[in-house]
């Protein structure tokens, strides 16, 4: 399907958010005000958005712990994400969750979850509520790397074809589990051809690419909503920045992270893929636009209170 | 009122809270049996023990989910189905399998509510059978419902009885919390009056299933039989005990465990969970905070020795709490020789 002007803005107005959004949580970590770990999306942000162009907010999402760039996708709000991020009462978790489990269910974000590994059997859960539903639903599993070789994972696979489930499962493939390369760790080296193995459709895709991702999720997320069933997508793209913030990331070889921000760098790749029909001023008003919208997200976090102590005893359960 | 067995106890509240709302589904390995066979429509088990028996039958491939055995995504799929507006019936067939899956449990289902800040409800329960005494052996005879206690966000049921069982599992299935309910497989077979409607017992509600003065002993599931059969000897000897079945342990009714204390004077707790950080444990340290000014006597604790299960006959029986023991610490309590 060929994307219409709105529809190429509003995709790359998402990437950059997300971008802003990581690039200042890594100068705002520095400050020391970020309370935790805080693991950034930059250089994937083709991947969140390409997938969930395709949503809307009735259908579901399971995420990373590295779930900032999921969230913006999905349509959470990018001033209770970083009010949260800064542990704040206005917070999209209210301040008990934190970076690693934003989450808006109302907006089928299910949640960043900090266990590698935790989203796939979740989504099929979701899955099963769709079809049960029949509105032709979907459910959305994001995993990474390190994710694809969890057993949950594996479970999580078989399940949906053995129930003939409607979910795409991707997996961001983004060069390093942690501090392990996924060559060393991804034992077939190949995540798609091993999924595809639970006997699903599975491909792979560059994951710098927007419309790369974003074709190969239309077909995927069309399939299931016909009931066709589940498909997996790897879609590679390497992380810019450690895998949470203070990490020295070691592990880069020098000036490699500088290379991929000049060649490999999505919202680049965008710009020049939509040259033809979008001006680069249109383009230049969305990244100073989201950049007042970030800047003042941190200035609400910063100015917002803590939350109460009475609440920490609040929302453990329904009743009790 | 008709004489029912905890497993048609168990399978009625499951047809009537099917029959009540379509979002309850069922999943688990074999709750049907023979799906993918040659033999067309067959339900060939209706789980392992029989207990749902029937229902795929009657609700169909959709609703009555047989699973690979695939405890990870069985119980995950339930989480994700939950907190989307299902109110999923997963069954882990053995609680002890709980070793290879937890994390749909320990760290999602019971977690989101509080780590989302309140905006998720995860309307689930968790059908599981515990407890010794089938010669199943270490992996398929414990009663680990003293870590699901622990877990803050999950609810924990341990029935008794065939009224208990009923009552609870509906309650169970309407409750907007996450719910572990164990059945104990050694009472399946247990049977008495129970209403052939619908009813719901409320969470955090202990049973007094005997009165006496004497002593008080707090038992849950099985053990809650032992120590029946203890005090109708205790009786014999003049000794009356009160008998308190907490019926849930997550919630815990600590009011009537103060008020029992407070009655008699001596606590006994005997429990099949664990010899160490067990449910009995904790109970005795409930009561030893808040009645200890009531108390008579020390606390004594009835649990299994700090050992797998074993699978002879001769040693599970060793195993397992035993009537003579209750009998044994109702003397130590009570001051008096054998």
């Amino acid at each position: 399907m060929e994307l219409d002007k709105n529809q190429l803005l509003q995709a790359y107005r998402k990437m950059v958010e997300i971008r802003v959004f990581e690039e200042r949580l890594h100068t705002e970590n520095l400050t020391g005000d970020i309370a935790g770990f805080i693991h950034l999306y930059a250089g994937q942000e083709a991947i969140a958005v390409g997938v969930c162009e395709h949503l809307t907010q009735h259908d579901f999402i399971g995420s990373t712990h590295r779930g900032h760039g999921h969230c913006i996708a999905k349509g959470c709000d990018i001033n209770q994400m970083m009010c949260e991020i800064f542990g704040k009462e206005n917070g999209s978790c209210a301040g008990k969750g934190g970076s690693m489990h934003i989450a808006d269910i109302s907006k089928g974000m299910l949640g960043a979850n900090a266990i590698v590994g935790g989203a796939p059997p979740l989504a099929i859960g979701a899955a099963l509520t769709c079809k049960h539903r029949a509105e032709k639903n979907v459910a959305i599993s994001f995993t990474g790397d390190g994710g694809s070789n969890q057993g949950t994972t594996f479970e999580a696979l078989n399940m949906a074809v053995v129930l003939n489930l409607p979910v795409v499962f991707i997996f961001e493939n983004n060069g390093f589990g942690e501090a392990t390369a996924h060559d060393y760790a991804v034992g077939s080296r190949d995540i798609a051809g091993r999924a595809g193995g639970f006997g699903l459709p599975a491909v792979k895709v560059d994951g710098t690419d927007f419309f790369a991702v974003y074709e190969a999720a239309e077909k995927a997320i069309a399939r299931a909503r016909n009931g066709d069933g589940p498909s997996v997508i790897e879609a590679t793209a390497r992380r810019w920045f450690g895998h949470f913030e203070g990490d020295a990331a070691a592990y880069f070889a020098d000036g490699e992270i500088d290379a991929l921000r000049e060649n490999n760098d999505p919202l680049k790749i965008f710009r020049s893929k939509v040259k033809n029909s979008v001006s680069q001023q249109e383009l230049d008003a969305i990244d100073s636009e989201v950049s007042n919208l970030v800047d003042s997200a941190v200035e609400l976090a910063r100015s917002s209170a803590f939350p109460s102590i009475d609440t920490l005893l609040t929302d453990v359960y329904v009743s009790y | 009122m008709t004489v029912k067995t905890i497993r048609e106890a168990i399978s009625e509240a499951l047809f009537q809270e099917m029959d009540r709302d379509k979002d309850v589904v069922l999943m688990g390995e074999d709750i049907r049996g023979g799906a993918g066979s040659s033999v067309e429509d067959v339900e060939a088990w209706g789980g392992v023990l029989g207990v749902t028996k029937g229902l795929w039958d009657k609700y169909g491939s959709d609703r009555v989910i047989d699973t690979p055995i695939t405890e990870s995504a069985i119980l995950g799929m339930a989480a994700g189905a939950a907190m989307t507006g299902m109110r999923p019936v997963a069954e882990l067939m053995f609680a002890d399998f709980f070793g290879v899956c937890f994390d749909a449990i320990y760290n999602q289902a019971s977690k989101f509510r509080y780590m989302f800040g309140g905006k998720a409800t995860s309307p689930m329960v968790i059908r599981t059978m515990i407890g010794a005494g089938l010669r199943s052996a270490a992996q398929h005879s414990q009663s680990p419902y003293h870590i699901f206690t622990s877990v803050p966000g999950l609810k924990c049921v341990v029935p008794s009885c065939a009224y208990d069982a009923k009552g609870l599992l509906i309650q169970a299935i309407r409750d907007d919390d996450p719910v572990i309910f164990c059945e104990h497989k050694a009472l399946y077979e247990d049977a008495m009056d129970v209403p052939d409607e619908s009813y719901a017992i409320p969470f955090g509600e202990a049973n007094i299933v005997r009165e006496g003065s004497d002593v008080s002993i707090v038992a849950l599931g099985l053990m809650v039989k032992v120590a029946r059969e203890a005090a109708d000897l205790l009786a014999q000897q003049g000794i009356e005990a009160e008998i308190l079945d907490p019926r849930t342990t997550s919630p815990f009714d600590v009011d009537s465990l103060v008020e029992t204390v407070e009655n008699t004077g001596r606590l006994i707790i005997v429990d099949e969970s664990a010899a160490r950080c067990g449910v009995a444990q904790d109970i005795a340290a409930i009561a030893s905070q808040e009645a200890f000014a009531a108390l008579k006597a020390p606390i004594q604790i009835i649990t299994p020795p700090h050992t797998p299960v074993p699978f002879s006959s001769v040693l599970e029986d060793a195993w397992i709490p035993s009537a003579a023991r209750i009998v044994e610490a109702a003397h130590k309590v009570m001051n008096r020789d054998a």
